[in-house]
């Protein structure tokens, strides 16, 4: 069995980012690896520890995305592979697709690729359903459990999770995975596996390793900006028993008209 | 000759989801800008009166597919047939709304159609011909303008983002019925079991949200039963708080939501979670109850419409987004705003 499973380098969730001249900045915030792939990695690691296989970790950025890839091979995955190129910088999100698309081909006899449901940078949330749909292969999105994933009968079998319920999903294998957070608690890298992977080469493919030229770029953002302000004045509800204080707040909120 | 501008009903067996009407209210205000009507696509069980229903709710023309390979939801038959429509009828911009189905369509249509997908916007306007649209990044702490070179422009809205549209009985159109562009041999996935799960208002859609934080677990008053250790207790303590936090909500008729601090603790389950990893509200109301307001979570309902705060820390930051504040301890003021709340709203 061999997984794939895709990762995004992102800034840290509590990273206050704002514009800077036009251009996006988190300060001083680290850059990590998406939480929501910390789960697709970790829904990826029970597979492989409950048959016998190995699991990819594969990451599109810049040189620096190789931390993202390092923490996923601390968390046990087999080998990481960073896709880089200079022409990607602008990259659309279905550039990304077929970018994936050629890499996950290359490593060639994948049973499955797994996605996290979306990178908190660009909030997003397509990938895994574009790379899904450019492989050709059929596309599980925010699945919640794994009943069984069977490589040498082709079937997986998943719940997933839509607004009104769960359903439960039978597919041909290989297939496109993107998995909600409740599908496991993502394990803590080990202490070995921190060394293990401190000293993991990655390799790097290019475009030209891949063998396509850079995909076209349709969707562009020609502006980021900081939203308006919330102008609020905050009004303190103080005094006099928590009954009374109730009673006051009750009513302003009511003379707000907002229920 | 269709509309240039098409829109994606989105339903569960013939009830369309609470979106759909918005996702029609972006589309009318778009045409209103492109020129023409908007076409609207109804995919799957019941779809030909849902269908008759979007005319009432503006849209001049309707197609509807309700083959059994449709029955149940699956992206791949689904994506095929509007990737055909599309392809046959050349609009310039499709519609979703950023449900879980509407989004995988909207990224595989666009794959199908060799176009640009431009997700969860919250507003919409027209450029030389071209669809701007705005959409927040990193959790709402940016926003971005984005455009597509291509035709179509596919765009998935963001629930609550954009005024519903108002039916009208008197309104009509044509509809017309759409075949299927797969065989269920070809299809490569099939749906074998079914659980709806039923009650309370989805985080999404609410209007109104009563959050509980950490803070909840943290009435030392009160006893746990006997032979809990120390984190069945806490738990304990902290499910009598999502409680009084559960109450408020169901006077107000809303949803209860969770800081991730309290999801992670055990408290709660994840779907309640409010923030950066959890689900991004907009209500008209946000009533903060033991939160702090961690960054990740102020980037979650930062855009609601107006935040109550009752927070024991006067320096905590929800505050600074609160229209109104009580410092106070929840377990105090919750059942009391509760009792009052429901006298006045009459309930």
């Amino acid at each position: 069995m061999k997984i794939v499973v895709c990762v995004k380098q992102v800034p840290d969730s509590a990273a206050k980012v704002v514009v800077e001249d036009g251009k996006v900045s988190w300060g001083d915030a680290p850059l990590v690896i998406n939480p929501w792939d910390e789960f697709a990695v970790e829904a990826a690691l029970l597979q492989k520890e409950a048959q016998d296989g190995e699991v990819i970790a594969l990451s599109l950025g810049g040189e620096s995305a190789k931390d993202a890839l390092k923490h996923a091979l601390a968390m046990g995955c087999n080998e990481a592979i960073l896709v880089s190129d200079p022409t990607l910088a602008a990259a659309d999100s279905q550039a990304v697709a077929k970018v994936l698309s050629a890499a996950i081909k290359k490593i060639g006899d994948v049973d499955a690729v797994f996605f996290g449901r979306q990178a908190i940078d660009g909030d997003m949330g397509v990938t895994a359903a574009q790379t899904g749909r450019v492989l050709g292969w059929p596309v599980l999105s925010l699945v919640s459990v794994i009943n069984s994933l069977d490589p040498s009968a082709h079937t997986v079998r998943v719940g997933r999770a839509t607004e009104e319920g769960r359903q439960v999903v039978e597919s041909s294998l290989p297939a496109v995975l993107s998995v909600g957070k409740d599908i496991a608690e993502p394990r803590y890298p080990s202490f070995m596996g921190i060394r293990k992977a401190s000293r993991a080469e990655i390799p790097i493919w290019s475009l030209a390793d891949l063998g396509i030229p850079a995909p076209a770029v349709q969707v562009h953002w020609p502006e980021i900006f900081s939203p308006p302000a919330r102008e609020v004045v905050t009004e303190l509800i103080t005094g006099g028993s928590p009954e009374e204080i109730a009673e006051k707040l009750a009513d302003k909120i009511l003379a707000e008209k907002v229920l | 000759m269709s509309n240039k501008i098409w829109i994606y009903i989105d339903h569960f067996k013939g009830q369309a989801h609470p979106t759909a009407w918005e996702v029609m209210g972006a589309g009318l205000g778009l045409a209103e800008k492109l020129g023409g009507g908007v076409t609207a696509l109804v995919l799957g069980q019941e779809s030909q009166s849902l269908a008759a229903l979007a005319l009432q709710y503006g849209a001049s023309e309707a197609f509807y597919a309700d083959d059994a390979t449709l029955a149940d939801y699956r992206p791949e038959p689904y994506a095929a047939l509007l990737a055909s429509l599309s392809k046959q009828h050349t609009p310039e911009v499709i519609l979703f709304p950023t449900t879980t189905r509407g989004r995988e369509l909207a990224a595989m249509l666009a794959v199908d159609v060799q176009s640009g997908v431009m997700p969860d916007v919250t507003a919409l306007d027209v450029q030389d011909g071209k669809v701007v649209a705005t959409r927040p990044v990193y959790a709402g702490k940016l926003l971005s303008k984005v455009t597509c070179d291509s035709l179509p422009q596919i765009v998935t809205t963001r629930t609550r983002a954009f005024a519903v549209a108002q039916p009208d009985p008197a309104r009509s159109g044509t509809v017309s019925k759409a075949e299927p562009a797969m065989a269920e041999s070809a299809i490569p996935s099939k749906v074998v079991e079914y659980a709806v799960t039923s009650g309370g208002v989805s985080l999404s859609d609410a209007a109104v949200i009563v959050s509980g934080g950490r803070g909840v677990a943290n009435n030392p008053t009160l006893t746990p039963p006997a032979g809990l250790d120390e984190k069945a207790a806490e738990i304990w303590r902290a499910q009598q708080g999502f409680k009084l936090v559960g109450d408020l909500a169901q006077v107000m008729g809303g949803a209860m939501g969770a800081s991730r601090a309290a999801v992670d603790a055990g408290y709660i389950p994840y779907e309640n979670q409010v923030g950066q990893t959890g689900k991004v509200v907009s209500p008209d109301l946000y009533v903060a109850a033991g939160i702090s307001g961690a960054i990740q979570h102020l980037a979650g309902m930062r855009t609601s419409k107006m935040i109550v705060a009752i927070n024991k820390d006067p320096e905590a930051p929800i505050f600074k987004l609160a229209r109104f504040g009580v410092v106070g301890d929840l377990y105090a003021i919750l059942p009391p705003l509760t009792e009052a709340l429901r006298k006045k709203l009459g309930k």
